[in-house]
């Protein structure tokens, strides 16, 4: 009878990884008491007098998949920027979870409190592999000195292998993160993004140039990803957004710099109001 | 080490031929002079100023090429290094100097001082100096790039502020108040650690100990951009904004990798200056900075290696043209970097990755 070792071993938990309560929760600061992960409460920015986010309110539940759509010029991207420290509002508050006051962090702070950020245009780090640009993903210390002297644990080896087979990128691991395709890309940046296990994901159009079957992929990838993590997804594509959506998530409409309606698909469609500034009809 | 050199031929080779000539130069040196294979003692001081500019270069090319600042002012830091194994050397001197004595340097008695200034004490000891040729370029360093990643200046701002940084320090040194033998700089260099400078073997150990910084200069750099934090360096280098959003601290990896390159490009000052005998701030003139750019654009950025063949490459012509034809040296230099900006962007090395993938 011949044994095959390596199947084998894959039904067996890691050695040194007996008990789960016994692995340190990624980030115990976060106080998740209230269900609710992300709170953004009037929130206003204005650049050179241009009300970009204008009395923003947005709650995001914890493991909850969140569809945001809204016009050109909504606030979409701002609205990000705030979340993850590249700009700070004049006035409001943003939290994550109870206790972390975003507005007090610069953005590896935030970053490593468990915010992830995918923008709009894949950005990879081209010159590196796909190995590498997972490598450095990887949530792990990220002083200098730490780097130096950093390797590669089979823990780590495991969950790089993980997450390269949920991107479907194991055969390219070598080759240059700048030599793939677009749709590639946005898949590598969406698997760099899970390396730094963040509890809260941003996702900046993430289907924006991807055929129709890299979409459903996406798609069917993001809602895997609820649950687990809470997602949010700045999306353009109305189909899109259906597909993700559906069974009655909810999605927000941005508009002005702030929400005007909130609910399932169906209730946002029959919205008067988001028909006249946003479907047009 | 030798992980180090795994997948790195360029390497490989250099190290190769450094301990092959650290063999090979003194044999060479104690043959006949009637041999045709005899090298002079001056070509052998002659190669070791070149493998202290190749230290140079390399230190630059950790910065620009890696970690993508285009620094206009290592020469600083350079000729800092150099200044500090200056006044130990200037100590060593002791009464045999011009005026005989004992304590204050010539210059010090020229200009009527009646004891050593306090940045002078301790100097005649040779640990102090060694610690002070990493120490004052690294604390330069430290300083100016603390304040000027942690405001994110970058790119031609950075290089100008460098550029500024480096003048700033000539405009000091010339001014003999500073204490540093103003235009003359420091010079008249007798002895280090006991041995004559003037004697054969001390000008081979001066030779042996630059190959030897090289090796060991290049294989730290290589244990830096072959760890992870060398691919956090590139992804800052690639994509700043990005590797922030990541969760890293772009100015903590910039300050480091900077400050080190700095004591890297010190150690090779201190190196240069008893193999040509005098240290004065025409050093830290801007053009010296702009040279070594020029240097690791024609050997090839972000290879290392590189940075040395372009350094030898290059001095070997400077020292050439200088004596045969002085007036087209600085014309042949700037045409040169056109010419390589313009046909070979990745620099000679890039000329034979190409030939051998072919």
């Amino acid at each position: 009878m011949v044994i095959d070792f390596e199947s084998e071993a894959k039904n067996y938990p890691e050695r040194g990884k007996v008990f789960d309560f016994l692995t340190p929760q990624h980030n115990p600061a976060l106080n998740v008491d209230k269900s609710v992960l992300l709170y953004l409460e009037s929130l206003s920015v204005a650049f050179d007098g241009f009300q970009a986010i204008n009395d923003l309110n947005l709650y995001i539940g914890n493991g909850e998949l969140r569809c945001i759509i809204g016009p050109n010029g909504a606030g979409k991207t701002t609205m990000m920027d705030i979340i993850t420290g590249k700009t700070k509002p004049d006035t409001g508050v943003a939290y994550f979870g109870q206790t972390i006051n975003l507005l007090e962090m610069d953005e590896p702070a935030i970053a490593q409190a468990g915010i992830g950020r995918k923008f709009q245009k894949p950005t990879v780090f081209e010159n590196l592999s796909v190995w590498e640009n997972l490598e450095l993903a990887m949530a792990q210390p990220r002083d200098f000195l730490s780097l130096l002297g950093a390797r590669m644990s089979t823990e780590q080896t495991h969950e790089m292998a993980e997450i390269l087979a949920l991107i479907g990128l194991e055969d390219q691991i070598n080759k240059a993160a700048g030599a793939l395709s677009h749709g590639q890309k946005q898949w590598l940046e969406i698997g760099a993004l899970l390396m730094q296990k963040p509890r809260l994901l941003l996702v900046d159009e993430p289907v924006a140039g991807m055929t129709h079957q890299e979409m459903d992929k996406t798609a069917e990838l993001l809602r895997s990803l609820a649950g687990k993590h809470s997602v949010v997804v700045v999306e353009h594509d109305m189909e899109f957004v259906r597909n993700l959506s559906a069974g009655g998530k909810t999605v927000s409409v941005l508009h002005q710099g702030s929400v005007l309606a909130e609910g399932t698909m169906a209730q946002i469609q029959d919205d008067d109001r988001v028909k006249q500034v946003y479907l047009g009809e | 080490m030798i992980r180090l050199l795994n997948q790195d031929r360029g390497g490989q080779l250099l190290i190769g031929s450094l301990l092959l000539a650290i063999i090979l130069v003194p044999i060479l040196n104690a043959l006949p002079d009637s041999s045709s294979l005899h090298v002079p003692t001056y070509s052998v001081s002659l190669l070791g100023k070149y493998l202290t500019l190749a230290l140079l270069a390399v230190a630059v090319d950790l910065v620009w090429g890696y970690l993508g600042i285009l620094t206009l002012g290592h020469a600083a830091f350079f000729a800092l290094g150099g200044y500090a194994m200056g006044m130990y050397l200037m100590r060593q001197i002791g009464d045999r100097g011009v005026y005989g004595d004992p304590n204050l340097p010539d210059f010090m008695v020229f200009l009527n001082w009646q004891e050593l200034p306090w940045f002078w004490q301790g100097f005649d000891q040779f640990w102090l100096a060694a610690l002070m040729i990493m120490l004052v370029p690294g604390v330069l360093a430290f300083v100016f790039g603390y304040l000027a990643f942690r405001s994110r200046v970058s790119g031609v701002y950075l290089s100008i502020i460098t550029q500024a940084m480096t003048y700033a320090l000539m405009l000091a040194f010339y001014r003999n108040e500073m204490g540093f033998g103003g235009n003359n700089g420091l010079t008249d260099f007798k002895d280090i650690l006991g041995f004559s400078l003037q004697s054969e073997q001390t000008k081979i150990a001066l030779f042996i100990a630059s190959a030897v910084a090289l090796i060991v200069g290049y294989l730290l750099c290589r244990a830096i951009t072959t760890s992870r934090a060398g691919k956090a360096v590139v992804a800052v280098r690639d994509g700043e904004s990005r590797a922030r959003f990541m969760g890293y601290r772009v100015e903590n990896i910039k300050l480091w990798v900077f400050t080190f390159s700095a004591v890297l490009a010190g150690v090779a000052g201190a190196l240069y200056v008893p193999q040509v005998g005098i240290i004065n701030p025409n050093e830290f003139s801007p053009i010296n900075s702009i040279e070594v750019v020029v240097w690791v654009a024609v050997g090839g950025r972000a290879t290392l290696y590189g940075a040395v063949l372009g350094a030898i490459l290059i001095n070997y012509a400077k020292s050439y043209f200088t004596v045969e034809l002085p007036d087209v040296w600085l014309f042949a230099l700037g045409g040169l970097f056109v010419l390589v900006t313009l046909l070979l962007p990745r620099g000679v090395t890039g000329l034979l990755k190409r030939k051998e993938a072919k």
